[in-house]
């Protein structure tokens, strides 16, 4: 029981993150920021909770944290149609350096720790109920409908009325309130506190894992909890004191992943099926 | 036109020139640290260092620091350095030691020093501190307050310092229980919150009830008071994140070397040397001792002071390998040069270290 609450632990930031960016890749829009916008989720919810007191004000800033994050990344690249790759990167280093920046005056203090119930972080169940909701609203209402076709084609979606750059700005700004929340769920649920750089490149883990689960929320959520199970045990393993090279065990989770997931996407035709064909490419409406 | 310009750029170098001729009564000290400067751990103890010398020097110096430097790149950022006209730069990693003594071979006249390696070169010095000493007492600590018997050890990568630091805590904690175990999680990584969060966990989950780690984040420590089991601080004191974990915390006070260092090179005394300071100079300091029963901190009060007075030193021979072979004579400590370049278990520790 301790052993599988640490393994959800462990997966469910990633787990928020990649759904986030699931939904923001489906519109086609490519944000590589994720790691910044994790980052600063992570000092806007510590400093909120830190300042008033209360735990889920906390979680309130580090959504609105990792928001406002993706609605400049949205005003650059979709207004301003920035290079998204690009600007993407310079988002997370914005994202690390700003952080650190807010984040001077919480080194050294101790955090407040979101309450429990039944030994469960509340942000678990919802993590999971996410997972179903964004997989529900993605293939099974018409809004996800719309989303995904502004990410297949946006001149089509475009021709046939459709907000191609208002659905666009809605889903990148999604995106960023599950990046802020994975970040809230660091420094108010995992470790609570504030320390520089604290995602230590779990946004690009969660990155990697939206394309091997080839855009699918469940999948997602598979590679997370695969991603966080391996981490542990290879943990336990080590304390056994077998014999096995920690830096070999310390890969492992990158490698089981991803060779999990390349091989439940094995089907060519799905995933080019599952892949939003606009995927990064810039969109400006010829009126 | 060009002549316009001609003389702006003549003008401009002048001013430069100038600007760095007023400045050279200044000198410059810089600094290239690992992690960030707010991970409250080893680079935040080290930038302590960095304030203490402006404090110190006040106008005769000027610092400049630069924060999270991967070790595989920083030879950009301690070259940039070496030409921004520092006049002393302190690299403070194991991974810095190439690098550094690379571009030390570029700049003949800038002084370089090395944190924990073991390279010098004639513009190359080390400083190192011995982290070891500490490790001894919260050993004999460990074995005392633990009740299973185990404690389980986060460690980052397998370095002599840190192969010495088990060394060190079990010799101490066999000293009061024999049969003491450790568990060893490496989590490869000198800084990783969630990542040590996740050890701390599974290492409690396992018998252990004493969390000793060689990674900079306090997170092993919060969780060790989340669960009511106890542990030991990292680099900084880190009571305030378990008040009532904490039993004491190895301090790291770089502030004495960084001082006397940046005086050297003013009063141009500065040479290459290989400094390495422990309780006796105050570099290696520990935390008030607490969450524990008094006999138990007089006891680590006791074997602190007989180690600061060289009374007595951890790495008393004879020791006896965990192959079974011994080293050192009888009541002679072991040489320096073996400890910096430690890469074997003693007797008792149930791991393979890694190569």
């Amino acid at each position: 029981m301790d052993l599988l609450l640490t393994i959800m632990t462990a997966a469910t930031p990633l787990l928020l993150a990649a759904l986030g960016e699931v939904v923001v890749e489906r519109s086609g829009v490519l944000n590589l920021g994720v790691e910044g916008m994790m980052v600063m989720g992570a000092v806007c919810g510590f400093g909120a909770a830190f300042l008033t007191g209360n735990p889920w004000i906390g979680v309130l800033g580090s959504i609105v944290g990792g928001t406002l994050m993706a609605l400049l990344f949205g005003v650059l690249t979709l207004t301003l149609v920035a290079n998204q790759v690009a600007t993407g990167l310079a988002l997370t280093l914005l994202g690390l350096g700003l952080s650190g920046l807010i984040g001077e005056s919480f080194v050294g203090q101790p955090g407040i720790k979101l309450p429990q119930f039944m030994r469960v972080d509340p942000l678990i169940p919802f993590s999971l109920f996410l997972t179903v909701a964004t997989s529900f609203v993605l293939f099974r209402t018409k809004a996800g409908l719309i989303i995904r076709a502004v990410g297949n084609s946006h001149a089509s979606a475009h021709a046939l009325g459709y907000k191609v750059v208002a659905v666009r700005y809605a889903c990148v700004a999604f995106g960023g309130a599950c990046a802020g929340l994975a970040g809230g769920y660091l420094s108010l649920v995992y470790t609570p506190q504030w320390v520089e750089n604290m995602t230590a490149g779990k946004g690009w883990i969660a990155l990697a894992l939206v394309v091997f689960a080839s855009w699918l929320p469940y999948r997602a959520a598979i590679g997370a909890y695969l991603f966080g199970a391996i981490s542990i045990l290879a943990f336990t393993v080590q304390t056994f004191a077998w014999g096995i090279p920690s830096q070999f065990l310390s890969a492992l989770p990158y490698l089981v992943t991803v060779l999990a997931l390349v091989f439940i996407s094995g089907n060519k035709g799905l995933t080019r099926a599952n892949t939003p064909a606009c995927l990064g490419q810039p969109f400006v409406p010829d009126r | 036109m060009n002549k316009l310009m001609m003389t702006a750029a003549a003008v401009a170098i002048a001013l430069g020139v100038g600007a760095a001729s007023a400045s050279a009564e200044k000198l410059k000290a810089c600094w290239v640290y690992v992690g960030p400067v707010g991970d409250f751990g080893w680079t935040y103890q080290h930038h302590q260092g960095l304030l203490a010398v402006e404090k110190e020097f006040g106008d005769k110096v000027e610092t400049a620091f630069a924060e999270s430097v991967p070790e595989a790149d920083s030879e950009k950022t301690i070259e940039r350095f070496a030409r921004d006209g520092c006049k002393i730069i302190f690299t403070t990693s194991f991974g810095f030691m190439e690098p550094t003594l690379k571009v030390a071979a570029k700049f003949p006249d800038v002084k370089f020093e090395h944190a924990t390696g073991f390279k010098t070169a004639d513009n190359v010095g080390t400083y190192n501190a011995k982290f070891h000493e500490g490790r001894y007492v919260i050993g004999q600590i460990a074995a005392k307050m633990s009740k299973t018997g185990v404690a389980g050890y986060i460690t980052s990568f397998p370095i002599p310092e840190v192969v010495s630091g088990i060394n060190a805590f079990m010799l101490g904690a066999q000293t009061v229980n024999p049969d003491f175990k450790v568990k060893i999680i490496w989590a490869n990584t000198w800084f990783d919150p969630a990542k040590e969060a996740d050890a701390a966990k599974v290492l409690l989950s396992q018998g252990v009830d004493i969390m000793v780690q060689h990674t900079d984040s306090t997170a092993p420590l919060q969780v060790a008071q989340e669960q009511g089991k106890l542990g030991f601080g990292q680099a900084s004191d880190m009571i305030k994140f378990a008040e009532k974990a904490q039993l004491t915390a190895i301090v790291d006070n770089w502030a004495p070397h960084y001082v006397k260092s940046v005086k050297a090179v003013m009063d141009g005394t500065w040479k290459a040397g290989q400094v390495w300071s422990g309780m006796a100079e105050g570099e290696v300091v520990l935390a008030p001792f607490t969450n524990m029963p008094e006999e138990v901190a007089k006891a680590a009060t006791i074997t602190t002071e007989a180690i600061a007075k060289g009374e007595f030193h951890p790495f008393t021979g004879p020791i006896t390998k965990q192959d079974g072979t011994v080293v050192g004579e009888a009541g002679k400590p072991l040489s320096d040069g073996e400890i910096l370049g430690m890469n074997w278990y003693v007797k008792g520790v149930d791991d393979t270290l890694p190569q």
